[in-house]
């Protein structure tokens, strides 16, 4: 087991963004969330990195209650993410973002006051390399197309030390050869043993390539289980065609 | 007759280079709209001045008040944790205002508007500074340490992450790093630099009163670090040079008084506007502050 969530509940305001939400995550799978528009997805990988605080609930990760931690402090457990909007610095350039996902020493002033910005060129470009990213590392983050940056964003996120990749809807906004691509980097990842949990609204790519599926709607798992059995699920098509 | 004059510029320059460059580590490097360094400034000037007055030997007095306004600069960070942007450049100017109140207001201690008056001109290793000269070259050893530790500073990795706070906090905690310690060590190390430069000011013209550390010094600050570029510490250093000497021009023509105050604040303003209409980024700016 990697993930646990018990019973988690969010409300924002009146609205149950949350209710009673359980889920487990196995390890070295591809594990997706879906659902229509609105029905928590987001919110719960916001709470299981903490960035949103829970009402009520319990969150394991690798059998460590992570409740009360700061969210980088979840991060530094080994649970990396990506956001639906990618999240990148804009002034710096690609090497550096890579470099801060890769470095654990750099946050220390005293150590880093006459040290030279260092960079790991070969692991750096093995990264980029994975993803498809052919860009020269001293490329700002501000220089690169909408696709090249999610590129930049999966590659951050693959960078940072991690056991489990949350990743929010990787294809969102992306090309047909991009989502491809971006699906054979996810496989290869998952050949090399990373456990995945992604959101996406994109069917195909889910169906294709998702082991397991929960399906949330007004904030409850209302469905699970392997792609097939979720496509004839009656809940399933309910929540997403209605009456 | 012009050298006392060239030297007496070049010190107060001196000075405003550790203000304006630690000021753009806080506000360019780390993304933190701080109105507040002005207060730093303050409390460092008003730190040495009065332990100096009350016997403290000037080089303790002078880290004394580093490490005085660092503290504050920390209790800031701590207080404004919530805040970004607009924000917290109203916390921050909110700041300057409770220290300015309690230069004013707290006699007993700073004696308020009378200001302190006879503070001693530095003295170590049984050296004194009495000179305009020496403390020209006493400032300029200051602000060359200063501005190349800042630069060590931002040249770092430690650097790099002040850089990804001020681009994306919330992306980089993603990434395992405290932005909460990063941002109140890069203000500490912002507000001591102003304190110690308070500490240069208050013993160079020997009498501080709060008139010193009000709101049209944040404006003149902040139009430094813009006009250069935030974000760049060539560009703090040359708007210094820019910013305090074009006004100087004034005094040679025949105004008066009255005339010659307000006319150095539509100068700071006209410099100000125009870099913001031609050169949105600054004279050496890479970057833009959202």
């Amino acid at each position: 087991m990697t993930l646990k969530i018990k019973s988690i509940h969010k409300n924002f305001g009146g609205i149950k963004a949350l209710d009673k939400c359980s889920l487990e995550i196995k390890k070295g799978k591809i594990t997706a969330i879906i659902g229509p528009n609105g029905s928590g997805k987001t919110t719960l990988f916001n709470v299981i990195s903490n960035i949103i605080k829970k009402d009520k609930g319990k969150t394991y990760f690798d059998g460590k209650d992570i409740a009360r931690l700061e969210d980088f402090q979840i991060s530094r457990l080994g649970i990396s993410r990506t956001f639906q909007e990618v999240r990148l610095f804009r002034n710096l350039m690609i090497k550096d973002h890579l470099e801060i996902a890769l470095s654990d020493s750099d946050e220390k002033l005293m150590q880093n006051l006459f040290k030279k910005k260092k960079y790991d060129v070969k692991k750096i470009k093995g990264i980029l390399n994975l993803v498809g990213l052919n860009k020269s590392l001293d490329t700002f983050a501000t220089d690169l197309s909408y696709g090249q940056r999610k590129l930049l964003d999966l590659a951050v996120a693959i960078a940072k030390p991690h056991t489990l990749l949350l990743l929010d809807e990787p294809v969102a906004g992306v090309n047909p050869m991009l989502r491809k691509d971006i699906k054979k980097i996810l496989r290869e990842l998952n050949k090399r043993g990373e456990t995945i949990l992604l959101i996406e609204h994109d069917m195909n790519f889910v169906m294709d390539l998702a082991e397991q599926i929960f399906v949330m709607d007004y904030g409850r798992i209302i469905a699970e289980g392997k792609p097939k059995a979720i496509q004839n699920n009656p809940k399933v098509l309910e929540a997403y065609l209605g009456d | 007759m012009i050298w006392p004059y060239l030297t007496h510029l070049l010190i107060l320059i001196g000075i405003y280079v550790i203000l304006t460059v630690s000021l753009n580590l806080a506000l360019g490097y780390t993304g933190l709209l701080n109105l507040g360094h002005v207060a730093f400034f303050g409390i460092g000037a008003y730190t040495s001045a009065l332990l100096t007055k009350a016997g403290v030997p000037f080089l303790l007095a002078f880290i004394i008040a580093g490490i005085f306004a660092s503290i504050f600069g920390y209790l800031l960070v701590l207080a404004t944790r919530k805040l970004k942007g607009d924000y917290l450049a109203l916390a921050t100017l909110g700041f300057s205002f409770v220290i300015y109140s309690l230069m004013l207001n707290w006699t007993g201690l700073t004696r308020g508007p009378l200001g302190i008056p006879g503070i001693e001109k530095p003295s170590f290793f049984g050296l004194t500074i009495s000179s305009t000269y020496s403390y020209l070259i006493f400032v300029a050893v200051i602000c060359i340490l200063s501005v190349f530790v800042i630069y060590r500073i931002v040249k770092s990795p430690f650097g790099r992450l002040l850089e990804a706070t001020r681009d994306d906090e919330m992306g980089l905690r993603v990434l395992g790093k405290n932005t909460f310690k990063l941002k109140y060590k890069a203000m500490m190390i912002s507000a001591f630099f102003a304190g110690i430069a308070g500490s240069l000011f208050a013993h160079y013209i020997t009498y501080i009163d709060p008139s010193y550390f009000t709101i049209p010094e944040i404006i003149l600050l902040l139009s430094i670090v813009i006009v250069g570029g935030i974000a760049s510490i060539k560009g703090s250093i040359v708007s210094t040079f820019v910013i305090l000497l074009i006004p100087e021009a004034l005094r040679f023509l025949a105004l008066s008084s009255s005339i010659l105050g307000p006319a150095r604040q539509v100068i700071y303003a006209m410099i100000l506007l125009g870099i913001l209409l031609l050169r949105p980024r600054g004279i050496f700016g890479r970057v833009d502050l959202e």
